[in-house]
């Protein structure tokens, strides 16, 4: 085996105003290794990849290439060293083919019709079923995905960055990908795989090297270690075993959704078909479903930010309010936790005491049309209290909260009005650790005083730990419930794929 | 090499407050060069924009009598910014509640009793309401935006009313002069000061000064409408109406801009004329912005443009300078101003290496 790193840097660090994102860390990326780069957000692994990819300059540091000391200026100076790049959110245009969107990314003065033969060569080679001709809007998320890896293949590179790929994917596609991984592996190239999922982490890498506040706190291989020991280095304590708590029996029907349709409002959107839903009080439901199958029409015909064509498609503890909004919704006891935290969960240039008052204008926190600063100060201190939100006080502003903050608090703040159905859309999504584990904590604890919660959500490992029943949306409809003791992983995974005769047959 | 703007990592609230103060020290400045190139002494201009207006009693009621449909204009019209509304036709709203004031007070003619005065405001409220309005439901009904359709219905309500001084409302004893009849006295606000011009709208004025921190302060009203200025998508997921603050917006700060002009009409003119507004509801949409959108700082923001407008004329009369004189400085206060918020807001970089 060649001695020589493919990749070595050393004592590499950047300061973004007060905070040190990367602090002299120091890794080698062996040729034909799968290295995993591991940590909670805000570790510093998005700075250490944006460095490599020479979208940022570190402040000091060096970074050998082969042996060869370089400075990488730019992206393009890192494709032409042999370094691909394929990010979380991809930077295709939809409304263009696979092969113009590909030859956009060469840049070079190849035609059409060679590089979408080129395009099919490389594909077939590596299993990839991908047509050049296709249009990018017709494409699944996976089929994106495959797109983007295709772009970084066809330039050959010798290491390719591959940031949280399986967020995106069924855990059939994941299976597929890490399939390619191995055997672009096998023939020579390196990856460098960021995520924070311990579980593929093992399967698939062959080396670790874990973060944590900008520094690197450890090295292991992932084969060999516990997955709990992995989790310790990554977060610096131990994790404690959450605590099940009992549950009574499910209640009476809190939400219901009767024969649900809506039509898509933009033309990549998704139309809601026939939707049929019972969430009841005290019970956990969770709807898994890659991105874009639909989620973002139900949440919104479920809390009332879009109208039903019938009042009885959407009934609230009975109460049918298909045509409502959603502030005469939440007058009646639903609670919501959007996707996005800041800009519509609550406003980043607002105090956490003005954001509480957000979904709580029928409360107790006005009169008269007039604002009760204390008890909305109050307030707010008590769900910082509550969900031990790391926050200067009531009078921060939103926007210096880090993001598992601000969910903790948009949450806390959700619960402390007393809701009778909760909806929460990813409420982990991009949430360390010890956060997303609170956060799971207070919707188990809400669910046993009799709420109805329900939880959108592409992790299915977050979905089977915290849910009873689990649905599955995908193109729009969603399918009946099942126990999560009755089904897999593997099950709800095809289910997602759309393959659910298959899973019924 | 070329230039770069980084947003800076901390906001300087100091600065936030001193970019208004620098913006006038700099318009300041760039008025002495100007009055250095026309020929004359700056230092002389300068005194006769600045102090000589307020050198005696007449000139500080003066100063309130220009100040007070600044004001009124200028709350309407931060309001709105608030809120992400744009009303920056407030000349328009002031022009249409002279006429809808001025008709009533004509119609009702030399009778009437103390009900006349009432009636006549609340008429010009109504029609710089309504105008407002037309903006506000071709904005929540056809998606126009309000920064066009009020801007345009401002030079509609003008041509409007320089029609109506022409033909139905004009003087029949006016020697076909272009202005109405004068109002009686019944229909007239009463001044503050004998001897003075300026009337009780200044106290209109100063009233809507902690009204207007009120609602933006205290109040779930004004709490909604900055939650749909500050982000939309908060809003929507809240359940705040956009449409609700469109409207809000946009008949408030058209009714204060139809109030400001309606008094001016049955204070210091006294009767319809094709010229009513030295250009108020523009010069108000400076004021707003110089007072940093809060009532306080638009209260000192009018004092401080109303102070241009009789500086000018100062030096109309006393430098033989034009009249235009004031719109410059007025622009380069203005130009100014959005130069230092760019730069309280972001540094300038020099990027040396030009990106492949």
């Amino acid at each position: 085996m060649d001695p020589t790193p493919r990749l070595a840097l050393s004592g590499i660090a950047k300061r973004y105003g007060p905070t040190l994102a990367n602090d002299g860390i120091d890794l080698a990326v062996m040729p034909g290794e799968i290295h995993a780069l591991l940590g909670e957000n805000g570790a510093g692994k998005s700075t250490l990849v944006k460095i490599i990819y020479g979208v940022v300059q570190p402040d000091a540091g060096t970074i050998a290439w082969e042996g060869r000391a370089v400075a990488i200026a730019d992206p393009n100076a890192a494709r032409a060293l042999g370094i691909g790049m394929v990010f979380q959110h991809f930077s295709l245009f939809e409304t263009l083919t696979v092969a113009e969107n590909i030859s956009l990314g060469l840049g070079a003065g190849e035609s059409l019709a060679a590089l979408s033969a080129r395009i099919a060569t490389t594909a077939s080679r590596y299993g990839l079923a991908v047509d050049p001709a296709r249009h990018v809007h017709h494409l699944s998320v996976g089929e994106r995905q495959r797109v983007e890896i295709l772009r970084c293949l066809l330039q050959q590179p010798r290491l390719l960055i591959m940031d949280e790929p399986t967020s995106v994917l069924t855990p059939q596609e994941a299976e597929a990908l890490f399939v390619l991984l191995r055997r672009l592996a096998a023939e020579g190239c390196s990856v460098l795989y960021i995520s924070h999922k311990l579980a593929e982490i093992q399967a698939l890498c062959h080396r670790a090297t874990v973060l944590r506040a900008g520094r690197v706190v450890g090295a292991c291989d992932p084969r060999v270690t516990a997955p709990a020991a992995m989790a310790e280095l990554m977060i610096g304590r131990a994790l404690a075993a959450p605590a099940r708590v009992d549950r009574p029996a499910p209640g009476a029907p809190a939400l219901v959704a009767n024969r649900l349709s809506l039509p898509q409002d933009d033309p990549f959107g998704t139309a809601l078909v026939d939707v049929n839903l019972v969430l009841r009080g005290g019970e956990i439901l969770g709807i898994a479903g890659v991105a874009g199958n639909g989620q973002k029409e139900l949440l919104a015909a479920l809390t009332g930010e879009r109208r039903a064509a019938q009042d009885d498609a959407v009934l609230l503890n009975g109460w049918p309010c298909g045509r409502q909004g959603a502030a005469a919704r939440r007058r009646r006891g639903l609670a919501a936790v959007p996707e996005e935290r800041l800009g519509r969960g609550a406003v980043a240039e607002l105090s956490l005491t003005e954001n509480a008052l957000l979904t709580g204008t029928d409360g107790a926190m006005a009169q008269g049309g007039f604002i009760r600063f204390g008890r909305l100060r109050r307030f707010a201190r008590g769900v910082i209290d509550a969900f031990r939100v790391v926050a200067a006080g009531p009078e921060a502003p939103a926007a210096s909260l880090s993001g598992g903050n601000m969910q903790k608090f948009i949450i806390g703040r959700e619960v402390g009005h007393g809701p009778r159905v909760l909806i929460a859309s990813h409420p982990t999504w991009g949430v360390d650790v010890g956060a997303a584990m609170a956060i799971h904590a207070a919707l188990r604890d809400l669910a046993a005083t009799g709420v109805g919660v329900l939880i959108v959500s592409e992790d299915l490992d977050e979905l089977f730990s915290v849910c009873d029943r689990i649905a599955v949306l995908h193109a729009g409809h969603l399918s009946a419930p099942t126990n999560v003791a009755a089904t897999s992983i593997d099950a709800v995974g095809l289910l997602m794929g759309g393959m659910g005769d298959a899973v019924a047959a | 090499m070329r230039l770069r703007l980084e947003r800076r990592p901390a906001l300087s609230h100091l600065w936030a407050l001193l970019a208004p103060l620098l913006a006038v020290a700099l318009a300041a400045a760039g008025a002495a060069l100007l009055f250095a190139v026309l020929g004359r002494d700056p230092l002389v201009c300068l005194y006769t924009l600045f102090l000589a207006p307020l050198a005696d009693a007449n000139g500080w009621s003066e100063l309130a009598l220009k100040a007070t449909p600044l004001l009124l204009c200028a709350i309407g019209i931060a309001v709105g910014v608030r809120a992400n509304v744009w009303n920056i036709g407030a000349e328009g709203q002031f022009t249409i509640g002279a006429i809808a004031g001025g008709w009533v007070a004509l119609a009702i003619g030399p009778g009437g009793g103390w009900y006349v005065l009432p009636l006549v405001l609340l008429a010009g409220i109504a029609g710089g309401a309504a105008w407002g309005g037309i903006a506000a439901f071709l904005r929540t009904r056809f998606n126009a935006h309000e920064i066009l359709v009020t801007l345009m219905l401002s030079y509609v309500a003008v041509q409007l009313l320089g029609w109506l001084v022409r033909g139905p409302m004009q003087d029949p004893e006016g020697f076909n002069f272009p202005q109405s009849p004068q109002f009686a006295a019944a229909a007239m606000l009463p001044v503050l000061f004998e001897g003075s011009r300026v009337t009780v709208a200044a106290l209109f004025a100063l009233a809507a000064v902690p009204l207007a921190a009120l609602l933006l302060g205290r109040t779930l009203a004004g709490y909604r409408l900055r939650v749909v200025g500050l982000a939309p998508g908060a809003a929507r997921y809240a359940g705040f109406s956009e449409a609700a603050a469109v409207w809000t917006c946009l008949l408030l700060s058209g009714g204060l801009a139809g109030l400001a002009g309606v008094a001016e009409v049955t204070g210091p003119i006294g009767q319809l004329t094709p010229s009513i507004s030295p250009g108020y509801g523009f010069a108000a949409i400076i004021v707003a912005f110089l007072g940093r959108l809060s009532p306080v700082g638009m209260l000192f923001a009018s004092l401080l443009m109303g102070l241009l407008y009789l500086g000018a004329e100062a030096l109309q009369i006393g430098q033989q300078l034009p009249l235009a004189a004031a719109g410059v400085i007025q622009g380069m206060v203005l130009l100014f101003l959005l130069g230092a918020d760019v730069l309280t807001l972001y540094r300038v970089r020099l990027a040396g290496r030009a990106h492949a």
